[in-house]
């Protein structure tokens, strides 16, 4: 793309089901704090999403949104755009599933070299907040003060390879990571005030565009 | 780290909009509508217009039928307990069941007193029918508000008529300055702030579905034009003649609401769906104000 002194910035949030407006009204404040011109729109057809820079996969019902992918033929876009999923966004990132992902048949988009254990952190009830502490060596700010973790029928990543990094630790379990243009998180960062996580997915999403 | 708190449990119902929650009675229809696209589903032991037509009272789910269908399917579990019934309550807990709904269709238990909803670990929902039943049950700790239909009647006019309540009393909470606002805080029984959230926010501070009563795709869209988070399909998708089809097609017609072309395609050919009750001797909605 050509783009003049300063970038606009297109991020899709995929509209099929789950938190969308509350991804959208997180990425505008991050690009307000990071100071890039932009919007964040709700996306559910091919062309809506052919048109974003970047896009977002929020949390809900993986198996829902999986199968809402493939009906609304988006699959292949997802493929090639910069992508951060929170969630069951994670879980679609996911190289490999496991055996409850094998159960309801999901095609994951299998962006990210981790292998994912879909309910790692139990149903409801064992649903959590907690303070996560971001690896030293994560970029932008997220390691400078503990992000606020709002963990809900979360997944976790169970290893990783290739590419792909780690981010953050709780427990001994994987709770984020990245590869490339790609970022994952088991939590929800857009139920919070704290907008570094959306910052540092723009910032990628800048790099690229 | 901490469980159960109000961000945890205003989250879970966060994660469920857009979606379409679906009445079932056992593991074989979980996984029909699991594999149709639902977000969650409620476990019954009857769905409501078999409710109305065994008559007698009707009460929380055999808890071995309930843990059938969570060793089925992989999208959460609801479950109902009787309005009140907060052991009933206490035992959908045990069990697991990710969100207990307080709900009319069941006997009423306590006919003064809701379950203390704050209490608990997992989220509920409630049903209301206009602002004060809403915020009650909020500030009773209700993490999603159903606005109630008539439940297992086919009929989606009483559904229509309390969404459309509710809007005209939150449009008016807009015009109210704070004297009004302390004055309507005080009639509805609820805190002002509130009050005051709900203005501000121009809408209910928590996910709001509706329920009762939607029974085809059209019914779904027309729901979701109005303005909620998402649906609650109950008798109408296995007192259909093809549930599988009326499935899929509800949730599609949910998804794209706004789209005439995708609802008439979705509509075409489904058979006929659930036959419906225009006058119902019992009211379920007049229950738990």
């Amino acid at each position: 793309m050509n783009h003049s002194a300063m970038t606009y910035l297109h991020i899709a949030v995929l509209g099929l089901q789950g938190a969308v407006f509350e991804h959208i009204t997180a990425t505008s404040r991050a690009m307000q704090t990071l100071g890039l011109f932009g919007d964040a729109r709700w996306a559910k057809n091919r062309a809506e999403v052919e048109a974003a820079d970047g896009v977002i996969i929020p949390g809900g019902e993986s198996t829902t949104i999986c199968n809402l992918i493939e009906k609304s033929g988006l699959r292949d876009l997802l493929l090639q755009k910069p992508v951060f999923g929170t969630c069951a966004g994670l879980v679609l990132l996911a190289k490999q599933g496991d055996g409850q992902v094998e159960k309801t048949g999901q095609r994951l988009l299998e962006r990210m070299d981790f292998a994912v254990n879909r309910n790692a952190f139990g149903r409801q009830r064992e649903s959590f907040q907690t303070d996560i502490e971001f690896e030293s060596n994560a970029g932008h700010d997220l390691q400078t003060r503990p992000f606020p973790g709002v963990f809900i029928r979360a997944p976790a990543i169970e290893k990783t390879w290739g590419d792909c990094h780690v981010l953050a630790r709780l427990d001994g379990k994987i709770i984020a990571a990245e590869q490339g243009d790609c970022l994952a998180t088991a939590f929800h960062p857009e139920l919070t005030d704290d907008t570094r996580i959306h910052e540092y997915f723009l910032q990628k999403v800048a790099q690229r565009s | 780290m901490k469980t159960g708190t109000d961000l945890v449990k205003k989250g879970f119902a966060h994660m469920q909009k857009g979606g379409v929650i679906m009445d079932v009675t056992t593991a074989e229809q979980a996984k029909l509508a699991e594999d149709a696209g639902a977000v969650a589903v409620m476990v019954l032991e009857r769905v409501p217009a078999d409710i109305r037509a065994a008559g007698g009272i009707a009460r929380m789910a055999d808890p071995a039928r309930i843990k059938s269908v969570m060793g089925t399917v992989t999208i959460p579990i609801m479950a109902k307990a009787r309005i009140g019934h907060f052991a009933e309550a206490q035992v959908l807990q045990s069990i697991g069941v990710d969100m207990i709904d307080e709900s009319e269709v069941l006997s009423v238990a306590d006919a003064e007193q809701h379950i203390d909803k704050r209490a608990f670990t997992i989220p509920f929902v409630c049903g209301a029918r206009n602002l004060g039943e809403a915020l009650r049950r909020i500030n009773e700790g209700a993490a999603m508000i159903r606005t109630k239909g008539e439940p297992g009647t086919g009929d989606v006019s009483q559904a229509v008529l309390h969404v459309r309540v509710l809007q005209r009393e939150i449009a008016e909470l807009k015009t109210m300055e704070s004297g009004d606002l302390e004055d309507k805080a005080e009639e509805l029984r609820v805190p002002l702030e509130l009050v005051q959230k709900t203005k501000e926010l121009g809408r209910l501070p928590v996910v709001n579905f509706a329920a009762g009563g939607i029974a085809t795709p059209a019914d779904a869209a027309l729901m979701m034009q109005l303005g909620v988070d998402g649906v609650f399909v109950g008798s109408g998708i296995f007192k259909s003649d093809n549930p599988a089809a009326y499935a899929k097609a509800i949730v599609e017609a949910t998804l794209h609401f706004d789209k005439p072309d995708v609802v008439a395609r979705v509509s075409e050919n489904l058979g006929q769906p659930m036959k419906g009750l225009e006058k119902p001797d019992i009211r379920m909605q007049d229950r738990g104000r």
